[in-house]
């Protein structure tokens, strides 16, 4: 059966049968790997895609709802968004696999709410599991992304040396101290 | 490891002959005796080294490839290997890229285990002379090439980002001098720089170079290959461990549209299709009947039980004990009034990595090419060579990004990628094959962290510090029947507990270890044994500081003081220091600190309860890893070891009823969310020492840290893991 959806902007349409799961469609039919298989029961969030605007777990979402609907993924965010800059800013990802889903989660909140609290942002990311536990620096990008957040890394003050045991003071000198996460 | 287990191939005691076994068996002969084991591993391989050695290579226009030998799966090592190799090359650091190397043991294997193998958080460190010596080799090659192309001394030519000068006025960059480089014999012996002139290496320069692929889609995952012609196989596995297929019925398997064929194969019966659905639809459709045999039947309560037995010396007569880190008399140590005694219960946790286990596999006859997130690339070669029958290092393999392993990708048995070779072989003719494993697939594949029972029995000395220390650990055997056996009691299993401070501190110690066996398939989980001696050591300290009447930071203080543990200090000093003298309104503090992996981790979280479950906020870590060649990157391991440590102690917990694992996906293993997550901030402790583990050792501390954090607050101790049960 043929199902016409627009996805990322241009009209395609899938031979597929009805109850084919439209990550599914994305990933094997049209190629679109960057929506991510995790659970396939909509508890990770990692094939998050937003369907008519609305983030929706694509793994779980029959074609058969979505003859003309709009479909948008990771590759129709462009590379280039102001999430996945704030993304790469922070060096968010770590293995990297759930965060197509992460960042589809964080558009659409960011769609609706320019300004997103830390309970907002609970609210619409926490349908997203990230076994790296990455969570801190996806609140600090999408705070940056919304023009809330300070600096990326945020050096705190150096700390002293307080070892001796078999230091190169040179190399300690050279590599210094540091301190981070605190205020992101 | 504080002790890592035996190296691979080690040429001694069993390694070796282990190693010429399996290469025998696939010779099928003693065509191969004889020869070393990196010989032996990578035989038939075809790889060939560039001109500026295995680990680098250019770009016509100069642009610098770096060939990493260990996968990214998520542990930034990638940024960290090229940040060192830039560092000694004087390259232009923006103009570094990061590749998978190909399959070589010889060229590529971890020199702290002799197998290309990415673990034990050694990936920066067993790399750090190896590539600080190829950065600087190709170094000297441009500078021998401009000295003698504009015949000037060599010692007055100097390199910035990859750009080659002359004081006199003459540059080239790397790109105009490759060719003429290319032909300079690389130096054996070339000079390294001083650290103290390290501009790259330590700074906030180094970030990592996979950020913008794996925020865009682009990064390339097992389960995003798609390749002309390629097959996706799922297969039905049995739901207890052990059983094998008795018979299958693919009549209705068959019909589902887009399935190709139904067969069998040692792990099960394999559905290939066109599409990952088909597949799953045919599956769906299959009926298989198991031969229960041979099975594991037993509930998880039910070994916990009988560990728990053991411990307490009711186990089977040929139960071997095997003792480590004992002194002076073992009988004190069971006797001795007052003691203080608990015991500790683990359960079985799964990986859970966001990307379940897949693989590519090509077969055509004994040629053997393997397409997937290779975190064992021998280990791999091996499994597949034996069942194509050729010789392990002549199995191709392209290693891609992995999503997460934590150590479920290497396993001595290369289980999913040996189920995929299977499949791959059957279909034959070059023919490629994607096997998919659903969530649930992963999660009852077992390969868990192993099901773990401590028991602890100690007496203070008149100022309250321990004189003797009774400690029985009851587990299964992560590395039995491995090639890399670890001499003396298995590490994976005691390391933590032994090497502690505080039983180097103590002056009679009587610590055993017994491996009883269990059906169900165990191995290493991010920082193996110290996700449960670090708890046992640091909870234990908390209560027996508790008893002395004693703040358990002066406690370890003394207790460091008592066995030299300068770093552990260095450590907890500087936690202690940075976290202020209060905890957050409505939050209590707890401490722990443990050395893993050479690395020693200190931290202070901040616990209080919500609705009864401990809900962690802010965590102050300080980590003595020797130099952090990225600090970025050490923070960021430090955020993410704190996460999946905590997941784990809150709620990470496989169990199984009658032999069948009970969880099967997110729903009924529940794992850390977003509202969940602590924030971590990271101090790194100055030292000039060469780098150690990041990976793994931020893992163990959180759950010690949190259940110290509830002792304060309730005055009860946390004998049983996770925090938060689902089951009884």
């Amino acid at each position: 059966m043929a199902t016409t959806l627009d996805v990322n902007g241009k009209a395609v349409t899938v031979e597929a049968g009805p109850e084919t799961p439209l990550l599914w469609v994305l990933r094997d039919e049209l190629g679109l790997t960057g929506t991510k298989f995790g659970c396939g029961m909509a508890q990770c969030g990692a094939c998050t895609v937003h369907v008519n605007g609305d983030p929706v777990r694509a793994c779980v979402t029959p074609l058969a709802a979505l003859q003309g609907a709009k479909v948008s993924t990771i590759e129709g965010l462009g590379g280039n968004h102001v999430l996945q800059q704030a993304w790469v800013r922070h060096d968010v990802p770590q293995c990297g696999y759930c965060q197509s889903g992460q960042i589809m989660s964080a558009a659409a909140l960011l769609a609706q709410n320019k300004s997103p609290s830390d309970e907002d942002i609970d609210n619409a990311m926490s349908g997203n599991i990230c076994r790296c536990g990455t969570y801190q620096r996806i609140r600090a990008a999408i705070k940056d992304a919304a023009g809330q957040a300070s600096a990326p890394v945020v050096a705190a003050p150096t700390a002293k040396a307080v070892v001796a045991n078999d230091t190169d003071e040179d190399i300690a000198a050279a590599t210094g101290a540091t301190g981070r996460g605190a205020g992101q | 490891m504080n002790a890592p287990f035996g190296k691979f191939g080690r040429d001694e005691g069993p390694s070796r002959r282990d190693v010429v076994v399996v290469g025998a068996a696939l010779v099928g002969g003693s065509l191969l005796v004889g020869c070393s084991p990196a010989d032996l591993m990578s035989a038939g391989s075809k790889v060939e080294v560039g001109a500026f050695g295995p680990f680098i290579r250019f770009d016509p226009d100069g642009a610098v490839t770096v060939l990493s030998k260990h996968i990214e799966f998520g542990q930034g090592n990638h940024a960290g290997l090229a940040a060192i190799v830039a560092e000694e090359l004087d390259a232009d650091w923006t103009r570094v890229k990061v590749v998978h190397a190909p399959a070589n043991a010889k060229l590529y294997g971890n020199g702290a285990l002799g197998a290309q193998l990415t673990g034990g958080s050694s990936a920066i460190s067993n790399s750090w002379d190896q590539l600080r010596k190829a950065g600087a080799g190709a170094r000297e090659m441009f500078v021998q090439a401009a000295s003698s192309k504009w015949s000037v001394a060599p010692s007055e030519v100097t390199v910035k980002d990859s750009v080659v000068s002359h004081p006199g006025g003459k540059s080239a960059t790397f790109g105009e001098l490759l060719a003429d480089a290319a032909k300079i014999t690389p130096p054996a012996d070339p000079k390294l720089k001083d650290p103290k002139t390290f501009t790259l290496i330590g700074t906030d320069r180094v970030r990592r170079k996979d950020s913008q692929a794996k925020s865009d889609g682009t990064a390339r995952y097992t389960q995003d290959v798609r390749l002309p012609d390629m097959l996706v196989a799922v297969v039905a596995h049995p739901p207890r461990f052990g059983a094998k297929v008795k018979s299958f019925d693919a009549t209705e398997a068959k019909k589902v549209a887009g399935v190709v064929d139904v067969f069998e194969i040692p792990t099960g019966v394999a559905v290939t299709a066109a599409t990952t659905y088909a597949a799953r639809m045919g599956r769906e459709a299959l009926k298989v009947e198991w031969d229960e045999g041979a099975v594991e039947t037993r509930s998880s309560a039910t070994i916990a039980q009988q560990w728990r037995d053991i411990a307490d010396g009711k186990g089977p007569s040929d139960l071997k004990w095997e003792a480590f880190d004992s002194k002076g008399d073992a009988a004190a140590a069971s006797a001795g009034k007052d003691a203080f005694e608990t015991t500790y219960d683990f359960p079985y946790l799964a990986h859970a990595t966001m990307e379940p286990m897949n693989c590519v596999a090509v077969v055509d006859g004994n040629h053997c090419k393997l397409i997937h997130g290779s975190q064992g690339q021998t280990l791999d070669q091996l499994a597949a060579a034996k069942i194509v029958g050729t010789l392990p290092g002549s199995v191709e393999i392209e290693t891609l990004f992995a999503g997460g392993s934590f150590g479920r990708r290497a396993n001595f048995q290369s289980d999913y990628v040996a189920e995929c070779v299977h499949v791959a072989k059957k279909v034959g003719g070059g023919r490629p094959v994607k096997l998919v494993w659903t969530r649930e697939d992963d999660m009852r594949a077992g390969y868990y962290r192993p099901l773990t029972h401590h028991a602890v029995r100690v007496t203070l000395d008149k100022d309250g510090y321990p004189a003797t220390w009774r400690h029985r650990i009851v587990t299964q055997s992560i590395m039995k029947g491995s090639p890399m056996p670890s001499k003396g009691p298995d590490q994976t299993a005691i390391e933590g507990t032994a090497g502690s401070p505080y039983l180097k501190a103590t002056p009679v110690v009587d610590a055993q270890l017994a491996l009883p066996e269990a059906g169900v398939p165990v191995l290493w989980w991010r920082s193996v044994g110290a996700t449960h001696t670090a708890f046992v050591m640091e909870h234990t300290i908390d209560q027996l500081a508790r008893k002395a009447g004693k703040d358990p930071v002066e406690y370890r203080r003394a207790l460091y003081a008592k066995a030299g543990a300068q770093r552990h200090l260095a450590a907890l000093n500087l936690a202690v220091e940075k976290a202020g003298p209060t905890a957050a309104a409505g939050f209590t503090r707890g401490v722990a600190v443990h050395e893993s992996f050479g690395s020693v981790v200190a931290q202070v979280a901040e616990v209080k309860l919500v609705d009864g479950a401990p809900r962690v906020g802010r965590v102050v870590t300080a980590i003595d890893c020797g130099v952090a060649v990225s600090p970025d990157q050490v923070a960021a391991q430090m955020e993410g070891g704190t996460c999946y440590g905590l997941s784990g102690v809150l709620y990470g917990e496989v169990t199984l009823t009658d032999g069948t694992v009970d969880q099967s996906n997110f729903d009924t293993y529940r794992v850390l969310r977003m509202n969940e997550a602590p924030t971590v901030e990271t101090y790194v402790v100055p030292s000039g020492n060469a780098p150690s583990g990041v990976g793994e050792p931020g893992t163990p501390v959180i759950g010690p840290a949190v259940a110290n954090a509830l002792l304060a607050l309730s005055g009860t101790a946390t004998t049983r893991l996770p925090f938060v049960r689902s089951t009884s």
